[in-house]
């Protein structure tokens, strides 16, 4: 094992000195790309160039041996056993949790309910809150660029619940005016589910302006901060949501494990989501009292080795620092959109100035159909998303079919950029002049 | 693999020109495919003569690869009788599962095997296939 990963055999041991900051206290990308094993890979022969950033990001050494050391070592099933290894194992899996709550800054473990992703977390919501407390002509307010997987869950609460399903629309650069939330919140809304960040335009909303208009009217709000969390990070305690979810995969952790927060005396009064080991008291033949907070709405054995992941991955973007890591991508996105501005050829979606925006752009290249364009793109090394990114409702209102998306975490640089630039000439060159 | 291997001049033009795509004046009847992710959305629309395949065309939009395997299809579909049809239906998608074919079969396949290396590209997959399954299901039943 290299140097780094060394560091980090103990889950928990914070890193001594950070790798890749530079002597003007910035990101140095380069340095930092030698943290993550993948880049050591050659994709089509060619260095691998990760602009898929807002699908799922890539793991540093820290965090691919946490979850390793946790196997070789500690594996157990946490909260079942006396024995050594059950104790450790709980024990693990509490320091995920409270390594969780000190990153959002929630107020109490008990408000951290592990899932399996963000779907999971806004199903939980869902069903254990909406299909309980939702009533008959109250409704539900969603943005116009919410992710399917915050907009399916209501539109089935809805149709149960009889209530009704209403959108904010956003303006002409892709953001959303108080105007609008105003002009839609009413006091029949009950509950406002909102994206902290779009993954389709990059787009920041002012999530702590709408959630202090949607209490006044008294409704409560969930954000969705899988896009949000990994960039701006959250202090859920001063932004007031109640409920907050996000998935570790988007922020350098392992797939299969996320984030519900939520408010206690929300989760106090919402009927456990599923049922089962681990999240009881008693049991009789016909009744059973649940476990008090969190592992009320956590039945069955949990994924240690996800939150032990998630947890290194907290420790390393702390140690970087989230507003170090934003800066980065903030420059990157002013370098990029410089360019592709000047690029006749392209067509941009989303704001072009750098107000409230993170690393996401979206675009297309003039007769050139964005899968075709990633196909391309892939021969040269380059990972992006195309097609409707899991909001078709969104590119239905901005009239898009399909768009090309890329999007930056703290490993990517400007060569990244210039390289992209390159490949997409060459693309629309073959499919203009045939060479 | 190079962009000349799949993008190559024959499915370049195909997606380019647009000989097949037109309205049927008189139809027998269509059926519409789509590929959700890729956002490929294909009309097809057949006449019969007798057993006879004697006019097909196909409206819609998509990828360069959906486009171009459409056109190419109609090319070799048209003017074949319906269990000929179905035949060459089956040795296509069994290339482009990555079955390895006999030169006969290759040669029935004409043009279509341009789009062979796409047997080799997953992620494109559902656009090579996306016209040949919507004629199937404009053959069967
Ligand atoms: C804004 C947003 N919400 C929700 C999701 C769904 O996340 P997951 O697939 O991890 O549940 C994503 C990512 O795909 C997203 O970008
Ligand atoms: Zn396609």
């Amino acid at each position: 094992m290299n140097r780094v990963a060394a560091n980090y055999l103990d889950p928990y041991r914070s890193q001594e000195g950070s790798y890749g900051i530079g002597l003007d206290n910035k990101i140095n990308p380069y340095l930092l790309k030698k943290d993550f094993p993948i880049f050591q890979e050659k994709v089509q022969g060619r260095d691998l160039i990760y602009l898929d950033n807002a699908a799922t990001t890539q793991k540093p050494y820290p965090v691919i041996a946490a979850v390793e050391k946790y196997n070789q070592a500690f594996h157990g099933n946490p909260h079942r056993g006396a024995h050594y290894l059950s104790v450790k194992a709980t024990e693990l899996y509490d320091q995920a949790r409270q390594k969780v709550q000190e990153f959002i800054k929630a107020r109490s473990r008990k408000e951290i309910i592990f899932t399996r992703n963000t779907t999971e977390s806004i199903n939980l919501v869902a069903y254990s809150y909406g299909m309980n407390f939702i009533e008959e002509n109250d409704e539900i307010l969603l943005s116009i660029a919410e992710h399917h997987s915050n907009i399916l869950p209501w539109q089935q609460v809805a149709r149960s619940r009889r209530a009704r399903l209403k959108y904010m629309y956003l303006d002409k650069d892709g953001r959303l005016s108080m105007d609008e939330v105003k002009r839609k919140i009413s006091n029949k809304t009950k509950l406002v589910c909102l994206t902290q960040m779009s993954n389709v335009l990059g787009t920041i909303f002012p999530i702590k302006e709408i959630i202090d208009y949607a209490h006044e009217r008294g409704a409560l709000v969930l954000i969705d901060g899988a896009q949000g969390l990994p960039h701006l990070g959250v202090d859920v305690g001063e932004l007031d949501a109640d409920f907050y979810v996000f998935s570790a995969h988007k922020m350098l952790g392992p797939t299969g494990i996320g984030v519900l927060y939520a408010r206690e005396s929300l989760l106090e009064m919402m009927p456990p989501f599923q049922s089962g080991g681990d999240m009881i008291e008693y049991v009789t033949e016909d009744t059973a009292s649940f476990a008090p907070l969190p592992e009320k709405f956590e039945a069955g054995t949990p994924n240690v080795e996800g939150a032990v992941g998630l947890a290194a991955a907290i420790d390393y973007l702390n140690n970087i620092g989230l507003d170090k890591i934003y800066q980065h991508e903030i420059d990157l996105t002013a370098y990029a959109l410089e360019k592709m501005k000047g690029i006749p050829y392209l067509t941009l979606y989303g704001p072009l100035d750098l107000e409230d925006r993170g690393g996401i752009i979206s675009f297309n290249v003039d007769k050139v159909h964005p899968h075709d364009l990633a196909s391309i793109v892939d021969l040269d090394g380059i990972a992006l998303r195309a097609g409707h990114h899991c909001a078709q409702p969104l590119l239905n209102f901005l009239q898009v079919g399909a768009s090309c998306r890329i999007s930056f975490y703290l490993y990517n640089t400007k060569d990244d950029v210039d390289k992209l630039l390159e490949s997409l000439e060459r693309a629309r060159s073959w499919f203009v002049n045939g060479s | 693999m190079d962009l000349n291997q799949i993008y190559t001049e024959l499915i370049m033009e195909h997606s380019y020109n647009g000989k097949n795509r037109r309205v049927l004046e008189e139809k027998d009847r269509e059926e519409r495919g789509h590929n959700p992710n890729c956002g490929d959305d294909i009309t097809l629309q057949i006449k019969f003569t007798g057993g006879r395949i004697s006019d097909l065309a196909y409206t819609g939009s998509g990828c360069a690869i959906s486009q171009a395997s459409t056109s190419i299809m109609i090319d070799l579909i048209k003017g074949k009788e319906k269990e000929e049809a179905l035949e060459l239906l089956e040795i296509f998608l069994e290339m482009i599962k990555g079955t390895e074919l006999t030169e006969e079969e290759l040669e029935m396949l004409g043009d279509a095997v341009v789009l062979k290396n796409i047997s080799y590209m997953p992620a494109r997959v559902k656009c090579a296939v996306l016209a040949w399954h919507t004629l199937k299901g404009l053959l069967g039943s």
